[in-house]
């Protein structure tokens, strides 16, 4: 297991590598001159050459990316003009919104996805199991970031049910914190959820095909049993290696249901750095969520072993 | 079954498939209002009518208008065309990277290591940061938003490749092909791409649908096509604004968004369950 987990990490160097030198390389996608682009129409040719020179851009190339993997590797992600702070200080300030509302999309997405996907299963074919898998197709097409347009139109503007937009910390105020919740964490849960009970359904459908289900019929248990402890168990793998996926495209959801709902995350972080080409902090968002999406995966394929006693890593 | 007659029930397999039928008549209809929409609109999109602005679905503005007094069924349909243009574009780019890519890697084992752990690296980022962040150093416009969406989706198709074609370099008839002194070049296109065609569609008609949905996605975020150009994810960003008092300016871009989804994402499932049952997913 230790000799896995080691040679699982390695693994990581790579990967993680390609995603420091891609991230490195955008500076130099922006056409004509960055340092121009950044500073603006009013920069005099000494400020340009002064914050070229700040920047490290009047170095060789490959100078430049060691110099980046360099600081990268001690924490330093630069600095952002406008917010003038430490890049990695901004991305701590706005780390918890997106983490509360990822987690509670996920747990929105399983919650929906996995009873949907056994409860199809149960019964393939039947009216439960085709209703079903048609919300699922339809969920899995709905695009999240107008769902959510809906849901405010719905259940904010008309019903009044729920805030229209904003955020509380769930430290300061719980109460507050879930109200402006609920409404991000359904819209971004609900197309994963889709996938989720897809996947579901089709494991459980496979799981209760095996000889021990059979067994266990013979052996006179109950339907319910056989269904929840016996397939629930080995229909389980498939689908922790979906949630580890899920989160990914979560992660970006993330991005554009904090906009809709005005939810000051990474999401909120990254676009106004774009829309002011404040380009340290649009680097360190992505290498920060490419980074936290390869220690999750990681996560994902430790927890096999947990669930799965039956995998092995010499 | 020999071959030529798989090829000649191919055809009539994907007629009988309920997916692919409802799946390319949705498509086909999108097409048309994109092809036929200077026909099908009743105004001009671009031309803003302050008079007239956030009036309800009626018979003059068959879906309402928004803040500026655009017609909303008019932008709808005009939106169609960016959304196609994007999608057709960076279904085209992904699947030539995805081939050229795919192709290399699979064939020639020590360009592989290095390709795919780029390709690891690529799609480490989740998509949508992946596509803004380019876009934030390209700057707005179709061109870029093709561009940004093609890096980001090439990975996927590229590995699709390299693992078809190491399913399929080992093979009989491949090992024929080279002891009879055929070049690398010459098989790889004569006898391992056409095995790969199927697979391509498939994943095509599924790159075709995420990227008309992050195209609209960048659109709503500002960062996409230029906010005068009248697409989905602009027309649904402006309805965000005035959402209290007129809920059609965002409700109907994004049904054609959902509408389109569904039709290539039923499109994909029928061709992967006609042409490679062992995808299946039960």
């Amino acid at each position: 297991m230790t000799a896995y987990l080691i040679r699982r990490i390695l693994a990581l160097v790579p990967v993680l590598a390609v995603v420091v030198s891609v991230t490195f390389l955008l500076i130099h996608l922006i056409p004509g001159d960055p340092v121009s682009v950044m500073l603006g129409p009013d920069a005099t040719p000494a400020q340009i050459q002064a914050a070229r020179h700040a920047l490290g851009l009047d170095r060789p190339l490959p100078e430049q990316l060691l110099k980046f993997y360099a600081r990268v590797l001690r924490g330093d992600l630069g600095r952002s003009y406008f917010l003038d702070r430490p890049v990695t200080q901004a991305l701590l300030e706005r780390a918890e919104p997106t983490l509360v509302l990822t987690l509670s999309a996920l747990l929105v997405a399983i919650v929906i996805g996995v009873p949907s996907g056994i409860v199809a299963a149960a019964q393939p074919g039947s009216l439960w199991d085709r209703t079903l898998m048609l919300a699922a197709l339809l969920g899995v097409c709905v695009p999240g970031f107008w769902l959510s347009l809906n849901f405010i139109y719905l259940f904010a503007v008309r019903l009044g049910w729920l805030p229209a937009a904003g955020y509380a910390s769930i430290f300061v105020d719980p109460v507050a914190a879930l109200r402006y919740m609920v409404l991000p964490a359904v819209s971004l849960g609900f197309s994963q959820s889709a996938l989720i009970a897809r996947i579901s359904r089709s494991c459980m459908l496979e799981a209760l095909q095996q000889d021990y289900i059979r067994t266990a019929r013979a052996k006179g248990l109950s339907h319910a049993t056989v269904t929840w402890v016996h397939a629930f168990r080995n229909a389980l793998v498939p689908v922790v290696t979906v949630i580890g996926i899920t989160m990914a495209i979560l992660i970006g959801g993330a991005v554009v249901t904090e906009i809709v709902f005005n939810i000051p995350g990474l999401g909120r972080l990254i676009i106004s750095a774009v829309l002011r080409r404040d380009y340290p902090v649009v680097q360190g968002v992505i290498l920060a969520t490419a980074t936290a999406y390869v220690l999750i995966n990681l996560g994902v394929d430790m927890l096999y072993v947990f669930i799965d006693p039956r995998i092995r890593y010499e | 079954m020999s071959d030529a007659v798989a090829r000649a029930t191919w055809p009539r397999r994907l007629g009988r498939s309920r997916n692919v039928v409802t799946g390319a008549l949705i498509v086909t209809l999108v097409v048309l209002g994109a092809l036929f929409a200077g026909a099908v609109s009743t105004h001009n999109p671009r031309r803003l009518d302050p008079a007239n602005r956030l009036k309800p679905p009626s018979a003059q503005n068959y879906l309402g208008t928004d803040e500026f007094g655009r017609d909303v069924w008019s932008l709808v349909v005009h939106g169609s065309q960016v959304s196609l243009l994007v999608g057709a574009t960076t279904m085209a780019l992904t699947s030539l990277g995805g081939i050229v890519v795919g192709l290399v890697a699979g064939y020639y084992r020590r360009l592989d290591l290095v390709l795919m752990r780029v390709m690891d690296g690529l799609m480490a980022f989740p998509a949508i940061l992946l596509a803004i962040a380019l876009m934030a150093a390209r700057g707005s416009g179709v061109g870029n938003v093709i561009f940004a969406l093609s890096v980001v989706y090439t990975p996927r198709t590229a590995m699709l490749i390299r693992s078809t074609v190491l399913s399929i370099r080992e093979l009989d008839y491949v090992l024929a092909a080279r002891a009879l002194g055929r070049r690398d070049l010459a098989i790889a296109f004569r006898h391992i791409l056409p095995n790969c065609i199927g697979p391509l569609l498939v994943q095509g008609s599924f790159i075709f649908a995420y990227a008309i949905l992050a195209e609209a996605i960048l659109g709503f975020l500002g960062v996409g096509v230029p906010p005068y150009v009248p697409s989905w994810g602009n027309v649904i960003a402006s309805g965000k604004n005035v959402i209290r008092e007129a809920f059609w300016v965002s409700l109907f871009p994004g049904l054609a968004l959902t509408l389109s989804g569904l039709g290539l994402n039923l499109l994909g499932d029928g061709l992967r369950d006609t042409l490679d049952p062992r995808l299946r997913v039960p």
